[in-house]
Order: C-alpha cells, then structure tokens, then sequence
C-alpha cells in the first residue's frame, strides 16, 4: 500500500507525529499559527478599548481624582451638550476640509508622477514627497509657525512683493494650512497608485471613442482614481480628528480640538471617565467613515 | 517648564487648610459633589515618624516639575549622599496626583506638589507626616511658609515647603508706557486679539481676585471659595473676555514667542517668562496690579510608601539648604521659601533676590492668594461652594 511505503519514508520519532497530526488537520494548523498574533491584538487592542469603554461609565470622585465605579450616563449626557458638540462639529469640519484640500492638491500631483514624469523626476518627487517624513512633526509644526506669525516669513515675504502683512498665526486658518501640509504625503502615495494602476489602453480607448481629455478626465480617470483619494483620505481625515498637538501650538482661542478636551480631562482634570466617554466619538466617527469608505472601493488600493 | 501643569496645581492646596479649619467642627460626611474633608482625619495622620535619618538606601525617586531636578544640585547630592536620583516629571497637579495614588505605589519617594494638590494627596491617604526637627532649614522658612494650612494639618507636616511664586501681567513696553496698574486691560476690548491668558481652569480664580476688587458688591472674599452667583458672574466675565483673546497658552514657551514676535501685547505669565523674554531683549515687563495677584507655593510631600524613606529625609534636608534653594530660584524664576538663599541668589545673577522678592517683607506675601481647590465647602462652613470640577467643567465651556 502506498501510504505504508511514504510512512517509512518519514522521519520516525514525536515530531513526525505531531507534524503529520498537523498536516492532517489544516484548521489546527492555522490556529496554532494565529493564536500569538491573534491574542495579542485581544489583549493589548481591544481589551485596552474595552476598559476605555467601561470607564465611560463611571465617575472619579473630583477630590482624590480615585475612580468611583457606579454606572451612570452622565459622561454621555455631558457630551451632548453646546460647547462639547461645537468642538466635535469644528473637529470633524477642519478634518474634511484637510481632506478636500489634499485631494485637490494631491491629484495633479500624482497624476504628474504617475503619468507625465520620467523615471528620474518621477523618483525625485516621490523623495521629496517623503523627506518631510523624516523630520520630527513638532519640528515642522514649529516651522509653521515661524512662518505663519506676525512678522514671520509669510508676513515678511508678501510685504516685499507689496501685499502687506498678513497676521494669521494662531488661527483656524493657520491650523488648516499646517494640517493640509503635514498630512498631504499620506494622500499623494495612495492616489499615485490608483493612478499608476489605471491601463494606458483605457485612456486610448476613450480618445478613439471621441473623447475630449475634459472627458477622459471626468469619466475615465477621476472614477478609477476614486479608491486612491478615499484610501488617502482615510489617512487625512483620521489623522486630523485625533490631532491634539496642531490645535495647541498653532491654533487660536477657538480651536480646541476633541483631542484638547480629552488632554484637559486626563492632564489637569483628572476626569478619566469623561475623556474615555469623549475619545469614544472619534472612534465612532471613524467606524462610519470607514464603513463608507469600504462601499467606495477603498480597501482595494491600499 | 512645568507650565501648564502648575495651573491646575497651586489651587488646591491653599483652600483646603482652611476648609478644614472650618469644616472640622461641622462633622458628619459629604455627599458626593466637592467630595469633603469636612470631620475627616487625614489617613495616614498617625503614622509615626522617625527620629533621626538613617542610612541612605543607594536610590531616591521623584515626581517633580520639570526644572525642578537638575543637574547643578542633583548631581552634588548624589555624591553627598550616594542617594542616586531618579526624576519623573508630571504635566499637572492631577498627574501627580494619580501618579502617587495608593501613597506612590512602593515606588515613588517624594512629589513637588504644588498647592492645589496638596490636600487631594494628604486626604487621600498617600502621603504621610515628617518630622519637621529633621530639616535644618526649616526654622529659616519665612514664617508663612513654615506650617501653612495647605501642608501642615493638625500640627502634622505632610511635606517640607519649597518654592513659591506669584502670577504676574507681563505686558509689552511697547504697548504700554507706564505699568498697568489693574487687570482690567485683560478685559478691554482696546487690546482686542493682544491678550493671552493661560489655559488652565485655576484662571478663573485671578477673575474672581479681580472681580473681588471691582465690584465689591459679589462679595466675593475669596478667589477659589466661590459661590454660584459669584462663579457665575466669574465666568460671565470671562465668557466676555474669550473674543479679545489671542491664544489661551498651554506651555510658557508659547506665551514667550507671542510677546517674543509681538503678537500679544498684554497678558497673564509666571515670572520666568518675563526673566527668559527680558533676557532676549525683547520689550515687557511685568507687575502685580493693584487688585493683587494669584500665585502658587510647592512643597516636597513624602510618599506613604516610599521605599527609600532616608534619602528622601535627605532630600528634603539637601533640597531647603540656602545654595539649593538659590539655584532653583534663580533657574526657575520663582521665590525661595529660605530666607537664608538670598545673598546666594544675587551671587547666582546680581540682583536676583530683589528681582524675585525673596527679600520683601511679610505683608507682601500676604497680598498674594496662593493657589488651593477650589472645594464645596466653603471656609463660612457652608456647603454651597463650585467644586473644582465644575470650574473645570466650566473653563471647557469658555475656551471650547
């Protein structure tokens, strides 16, 4: 019988029966090789935002700071309130109007790389593209508002060519140009790669078909790019919400950020339980924005 | 910088010692809210002390300030004492509070507080009494400083006082050609998107020191006991004030490249950001208008655990020595508790001593409302006071 003659091939011995029990039983094979990981995403992942979750619901007593473990509503009831409402409103806002900016800038950008740029130039973009990602974002941060406040590089610069000053540090304004510009790699990779990926052949279809480049552009192009600029603006818009340090270096007296409020509540507050309760909206947020984002194809080009 | 963190921190402490002074004949319990200390002891009240320090157990570990270790004094103590140093710095009063949770867990040794915490840390059981004959230079203390109600219970020291300072108007010579003499320019409408305040919920209590002065009527008596109608008109005020803000500041280096690049002209600093901006040469200066000032006071608190309990005996010891206290006056900009650190602090950087005040007389201590928290119990024995965490709750609401 065959199976005899492949047995006696085999190495004898304990490790031949556990690695033949194995190849027998795929399904235990694969949770054997799984469990580590596959434990350590529980526990250090979603056991840390289980316990965020419960500490939602309780209070701290405000004198000792200790946590008092009675279950209430009130963290949630607090969110829905005026001000915390029109921080979560600002913060989404200011996400998508990263977002949207980004992706205007990002897509002639990529598309240049992609389509247009020799090899050469094309890898001289993509380095300059990246090299900011190797200085410290607080260095960068810092940069900006060297540049953005009064007397700074910017006032400076448009009062030679006869502008005159601007005075926009620590503003909205401010906080939006520094987002668009530390986030804007994060949406150029993406978007050059839905670019890249689009065949030659389809846009030489269109031009046969009688397509104008306006045409091509709108009904080839921009459709088959869409995953790239949603995969990016994943990167964007989540990485904007959760932004704490921008708001608090360049930002104003109206910018606090959802994240300011839950580092007032942990650092000078010491109310764990509202910032648990509060850090939870992004979370929120970022499941629906996902979810859209998957219905869109986004997952696709990443 | 322990910037931010010390805004939240100071308040506490002040107002608690004398909560308890009054509160402690009330008896009975607190329900809920301001959490109390009303006829409470503190936990480790009678925790004995030693008598002599013995030897040093080869480590010492800190929560502290940043600028509150360094190495121009840690360094000479470690070589004295063969105690070596390890600092963890804290953000705020709040993060050394949770820090020293449960009397610093068997790790920690000693905490700067400031006195805002101080009595969050003695009522809630993790720090413990020290005997005040073991630290030389106590009896140098100016006398304020030597058992003030927001470290010392009951005749119970809880921590040896250490450095203090007042939160001054920094303004810009520019703006201004003779000193402000009220905090009311923080509030004109004149110096709309030129003013600066930190951005720390205690900031309601320099409100309220004003708004004490300038409408007697609230009869607020003081900043950090504080009923509703007097918070509320507080926060009215500076509900009013948040369109002629610039930036709430977290960090002093913000503060200091607002006056540094001119964009602010008027505004609400510690004194080391004067020292640092004065030092670049840049145009302020600062002053302690007529209505009086805020300020905090820090003291080395020992941990109800702490495992090295000699060497922090003998940090304590190192720490309030005339030299010590000099040099981190002068490093960090604020007044040494020692009387004694003076001369060394001019010798440090000439006129240092006059420049922090560390050479005023007693009434000019008492013009400064330290820092406490903000409690329901008010020091009128009654229970109708904003706890600090609606202060907190509120502060949100005004810079949200």
């Amino acid at each position: 019988m065959t199976s005899t003659v492949v047995r006696e091939d085999r190495p004898a011995g304990r490790t031949a029966q556990v690695s033949a029990a194995l190849w027998r039983r795929g399904w235990l094979r694969a949770v054997l090789t799984l469990s580590p990981p596959l434990a350590w995403f529980l526990v250090i992942y979603l056991a840390s935002l289980a316990v965020m979750l419960v500490t939602a619901f309780w209070t701290v007593n405000p004198f000792t700071n200790a946590l008092v473990h009675s279950w209430t509503l009130s963290n949630f009831q607090q969110i829905f309130t005026g001000t915390y409402l029109a921080v979560i409103a600002r913060t989404v806002a200011m996400a998508a109007l990263v977002t949207v900016t980004d992706a205007i800038l990002a897509l002639p950008f990529g598309y240049f790389m992609a389509r247009v740029a020799s090899t050469r130039t094309r890898q001289l973009l993509f380095t300059a593209v990246l090299l900011p990602l190797w200085a410290s974002y607080l260095a960068r941060v810092y940069a900006w508002i060297v540049i953005l406040q009064k007397g700074g590089t910017l006032s400076w610069a448009l009062a030679k060519i006869g502008i005159g000053g601007v005075n926009i540090g620590y503003t909205n304004v401010a906080m939006w140009l520094v987002f668009s510009y530390i986030w804007l790699p994060f949406m150029i990779v993406p978007v050059y790669g839905a670019l890249e990926r689009i065949p030659d052949s389809l846009l030489e279809a269109s031009g046969d078909l009688g397509a104008r480049n306006w045409r091509t552009l709108r009904s080839v192009l921009l459709p088959l790019a869409l995953p790239g600029v949603v995969a990016g603006s994943i990167f964007t818009f989540s990485l904007t919400l959760g932004d704490f340090i921008t708001p608090l270096l360049v930002g104003g007296a109206n910018s606090n950020f959802i994240g300011n409020i839950i580092y007032s509540n942990l650092g000078t507050a010491g109310n764990l339980p509202f910032a648990a309760a509060l850090a939870l909206v992004p979370i929120v947020i970022m499941i629906v924005y996902l979810l859209g984002a998957r219905a869109l194809g986004a997952f696709e080009s990443l | 910088m322990n910037t931010w963190a010390r805004g939240g921190t100071l308040l506490a402490a002040a107002s608690t010692a004398l909560l308890i002074a009054a509160c402690g004949s009330s008896g009975g319990g607190t329900s809920g809210g301001g959490g109390g200390t009303a006829g409470l002891a503190p936990p480790t009240a009678n925790t004995p002390v030693p008598s002599s320090v013995g030897k040093g157990e080869g480590k010492l570990n800190l929560i502290a300030w940043e600028g509150y270790a360094q190495p121009q004094w840690v360094k000479p103590f470690e070589q004295a004492t063969g105690c070596q140093v390890s600092a963890k710095y804290a953000g705020s009063s709040s993060e050394m509070v949770s820090l020293m949770a449960g009397g610093g867990g068997g790790q920690y040794d000693l905490v700067s507080a400031s006195g805002d915490a101080d009595l969050r840390l003695i009522y809630g059981g993790d720090v413990k009494p020290v005997n005040i004959n073991l630290i030389r230079s106590w009896k140098d203390f100016h006398p304020f400083l030597q058992s003030p109600s927001f470290n010392t219970i009951a005749g119970k020291h809880y921590g040896v006082s250490y450095e203090f300072g007042p939160n001054v108007l920094l303004y810009s010579t520019k703006a201004f050609s003779a000193a402000p003499t009220s905090w009311s320019v923080l509030y004109d409408s004149k110096y709309s998107g030129q003013i600066t305040v930190p951005n720390n919920p205690i900031q309601i209590a320099d409100a309220a020191l004003y708004l004490s002065k300038t409408q007697p009527s609230l009869g607020i008596t003081d900043p950090y006991e504080l009923t509703t109608a007097q918070f509320n008109a507080t926060v009215s005020l500076l509900t009013q004030e948040k369109p002629l803000i610039k930036k709430y500041w977290d960090l002093a280096s913000q503060e200091i490249s607002l006056f540094q690049s001119g964009t602010t002209a008027v505004g609400a600093a510690w004194p080391y950001q004067t020292n640092t901006l004065q030092a670049a040469k840049a145009p302020v200066a600062d002053t302690i208008p007529s209505e009086g000032a805020t300020g905090w006071a820090d003291t080395w608190m020992l941990a109800a655990k702490a495992p090295h309990p000699n060497c922090a005996y003998k940090w304590m010891q190192w720490a309030t020595t005339p030299k010590v206290q000099a040099e981190q006056a002068v490093y960090f900009g604020e007044t040494p508790a020692n009387k004694l650190a003076c001369p060394i602090m001019d010798q440090e950087q000439s006129g240092a001593c006059a420049a922090y005040h560390a050479d005023a007389p007693e009434a000019y201590f008492q013009t400064i409302k330290f820092w406490k928290t903000p409690l329901a119990q008010c020091g009128n024995g009654k229970n109708d006071c904003v706890p600090f965490q609606q202060w907190v709750s509120a502060w949100n609401q005004i810079t949200g």
